[in-house]
């Protein structure tokens, strides 16, 4: 039998910085930014008169798909402002979680806690002043004094939203981007690693080394379903900035 | 359970028993807390699916709400993940 030797957690999200405090994720993170810039100011320069082709093409696809899947779905007409900002959060996002993938690269920038939880702070400052500016220091109050229950629970309730809205809504947006693609990394690392261990085993039993092709398939398929996640996980932290923007402004509701 | 723990305990060096302690309640703490989501997000995609099959021109916004749903489900197990890894490694 072989035994299996785990690589400790440090060695799989971590790698010597390149200079001071910049390493791979910096670089990931860096090229998810330049990245989607280049692409709309490619996507700028074409004719916008003929039928859109190459980047353009993509770069309306996905102002659409912002626009007609997140804004009109959680916001309505008057959200439409918001489009800019959530495109860029949507792209910076889905660029840091497609490296997690992509060979070479092999690790998804957002599997550490640093980015999502400044972009989580990024988007409770914004929904927070969107708040204020709206509904001045009334958002404070129709928060911990809510008219919509009855007086009796309007202090439990008050509680629980004036928790709910400071702290726990950008933990749980922060940990929920990095808790998932953490996992999705460690789970490509665990059955690249078994598949590796199979092939390579010492061992006299000779079906054991041919039975790696299935870690193998199982870490083909969890590579399809990273790409999945990848995405879902962009759309859903968009999505629920758009949510929380969108009750900050209705704060009555 | 009182088998893990005895196993554990078995260990000689202290330093050996209580990384072997810690392995074992990160197992416990990430299998319980899929329970509850489990149940949770099975419940959010059923339901929706119903809806869906029902009233197949309102899907667009039934899958949003069920992305939703889910993302606020699926938060409590990924807590149990993160305190898996904070103990277990």
């Amino acid at each position: 039998m072989f035994a299996l030797e785990f690589p400790p957690i440090n060695e799989l999200i971590r790698w010597r910085d390149l200079f001071t405090s910049f390493n791979k994720i910096s670089i990931i993170a860096c090229l998810a930014a330049f990245g989607s810039m280049l692409l709309f100011f490619l996507a700028s320069r074409k004719d916008p008169l003929v039928a859109p082709t190459g980047s353009r093409n993509l770069a309306e696809r996905s102002v659409e798909f912002i626009e007609r899947d997140i804004v009109m779905q959680t916001m309505g007409k008057d959200g439409i402002g918001w489009t800019p900002f959530l495109l860029s959060l949507f792209l910076f996002i889905y660029f840091c979680n497609l490296p997690g993938i992509i060979p070479i690269l092999q690790m998804p920038a957002t599997a550490r806690m640093a980015i999502p939880l400044f972009l989580a702070l990024v988007v409770w400052v914004i929904y927070n002043a969107v708040g204020f500016r709206h509904n001045g220091f009334k958002y404070i109050g129709a928060m911990v004094w809510p008219k919509s229950v009855p007086v009796g629970m309007r202090p439990l309730v008050g509680a629980i939203e004036f928790l709910s809205n400071i702290v726990l809504r950008p933990f749980s947006l922060a940990v929920r981007l990095f808790a998932n693609m953490l996992a999705g990394h460690m789970l490509l690392v665990t059955f690249a690693f078994l598949s590796n261990a199979m092939f390579t085993a010492q061992t006299k039993q000779m079906f054991l080394r041919p039975m790696g092709v299935l870690p193998l398939f199982m870490l083909i398929f969890l590579t399809a379903f990273e790409v999945l996640v990848g995405f879902l996980q962009a759309y859903i932290f968009t999505i629920l900035t758009a949510v929380f923007i969108n009750s900050a402004r209705h704060i009555e509701h | 359970m009182e088998a893990l723990i005895h196993i554990a305990a078995a260990a000689v060096d202290p330093a050996d028993a209580k990384k072997a302690n810690a392995a074992i309640g990160a197992g416990f703490a990430y299998g319980l807390a899929a329970i509850g989501p489990g149940i949770g997000i099975g419940y959010v995609v059923g339901k929706a699916i119903e809806a869906m099959a029902r009233q197949p021109e309102a899907a667009g916004m039934v899958r949003t709400t069920m992305f939703l749903g889910i993302a606020f489900t699926e938060a409590l197990a990924l807590i149990g993940f993160v305190v898996f890894i904070l103990l277990g490694l």
